[in-house]
């Protein structure tokens, strides 16, 4: 009697198809991705109804989280040529090229002026657990935020010739009396138009 | 499908030395490993949801202008207090018993188009829209000032102001016991 024979296939799948899809994502992914920075306030933003996305470029941050400002500014041109500036201001700093070029890669940063160079030689390895001590922002009308925020505003003024925005991204348990410094620095050199960085709320409460 | 068509085409006359034919199938089960892999690390690091903005505009202080007088009637007070508790008073301090509220939509949003709608009812012309005052007390979360400002733009309240609390205010929070 003859035995019946399971024709037997291959196992082998054309994966033609699935590869090109798995690049296809993995360019899209890649395109999009966006580095996330560090930010050493640890702010966690309030949600808000407001659709409105922020803008990439031409903006100074400046977040608050644990009582605490850090300050970052978008432009690195406008990063170097304040730290010039807040250096002459501040003890006469300066600082070297290596200095520069690490303050110019650091997207955010809280330290005041007189411990900003020993953040810089700081190795890399050690930034991210430096307990930054941020920014005085003290009700007198010349604390270190304020010039920051000033001399970034001419710097960008006298290279690009235009203002920069400014937001501010407080964490959610911020209470006011912080969040009320960093509106009345902004408010004493004139600057009345600001965004407070929110996320988008999913669902209506 | 995968393969290339490597047959070169039609026979040649006459018995020529031919390559042999090697297969040009790739195994590309490896690739597609690493391809999926990749994928799934771009997606956890990916944030997909931006931020947004939220406008604000503080009144200019550095030109002192005659003050405008808020009109009482149609103005609503909001004292943000502590633990996520407001409390609201239309109107002077002190006048009216100013109102304890939660934030969402059955506390303060309903209160602000029930009160929106009151003034609209009783004023004429310019003066249908109502003026919000905002007062944030010391021990009010900036997420509680988010929520206030946007509450302003869900309920269309085109004017509104973050003011200074009044140490009378913060009183009337106290006794209210929503200050700390």
């Amino acid at each position: 009697m003859p035995r019946v024979k399971v024709a037997r296939k291959s196992t082998a799948i054309d994966m033609t198809a699935m590869c090109d899809v798995a690049f296809l994502l993995l360019t899209f992914f890649i395109l999009t991705a966006k580095p996330k920075t560090d930010d050493p306030s640890k702010a966690e933003v309030p949600a808000s109804t407001q659709k409105i996305p922020v803008a990439d470029a031409n903006m100074i941050t400046i977040s608050v989280g644990m009582d605490k400002a850090f300050y970052s500014v978008t432009e690195q041109d406008v990063r170097v040529a304040v730290l010039a500036e807040m250096g002459k201001k501040y003890g006469n700093q300066t600082f070297t090229p290596e200095e520069t070029r690490r303050f110019e890669l650091t997207p955010e940063f809280g330290v005041p002026m007189n411990q900003l160079k020993s953040f810089l030689q700081l190795p890399s390895a050690q930034v991210a657990d430096y307990k930054q001590p941020g920014i005085p922002a003290d009700t007198t009308n010349n604390n270190e935020l304020f010039d920051w925020i000033k001399m970034s505003r001419q710097a960008e003024l006298g290279l690009h010739g235009k203002d920069l925005d400014v937001s501010i991204k407080a964490d959610r348990k911020e209470e006011y009396p912080m969040v009320n410094k960093v509106i009345s620095v902004l408010e004493k050199q004139k600057k009345f138009k600001f965004q407070l960085i929110t996320s988008l709320r999913t669902a209506q409460k | 499908m995968a393969e290339l068509d490597t047959s070169g085409g039609g026979k040649h006359k006459g018995g020529k030395i031919r390559s042999k034919k090697a297969s040009t199938r790739v195994d590309l089960t490896a690739m597609v490993d690493l391809a999926f892999l990749l994928i799934t690390f771009f997606m956890y690091t990916t944030t997909l949801q931006k931020p947004k903005a939220m406008n604000l505009a503080m009144p200019d202080n550095s030109v002192k202008t005659t003050q405008l007088a808020i009109a009482a009637s149609r103005s609503m007070t909001i004292l943000l207090g502590a633990n996520n508790k407001l409390e609201w008073y239309m109107g002077e301090a002190g006048k009216s018993a100013p109102t304890v509220d939660n934030y969402g939509k059955e506390g303060i949003r309903k209160a602000l188009i029930e009160n929106a709608k009151k003034v609209a009812d009783t004023h004429n012309g310019d003066e249908k829209l109502m003026e919000v005052v905002i007062k944030p007390s010391e021990h009010s979360t900036y997420e509680n000032l988010v929520t206030t400002l946007d509450e302003m733009s869900i309920t269309n309240i085109q004017i509104y102001a973050i003011v200074p609390i009044t140490p009378m205010e913060v009183a009337d929070l106290k006794t209210n016991k929503i200050y700390q």
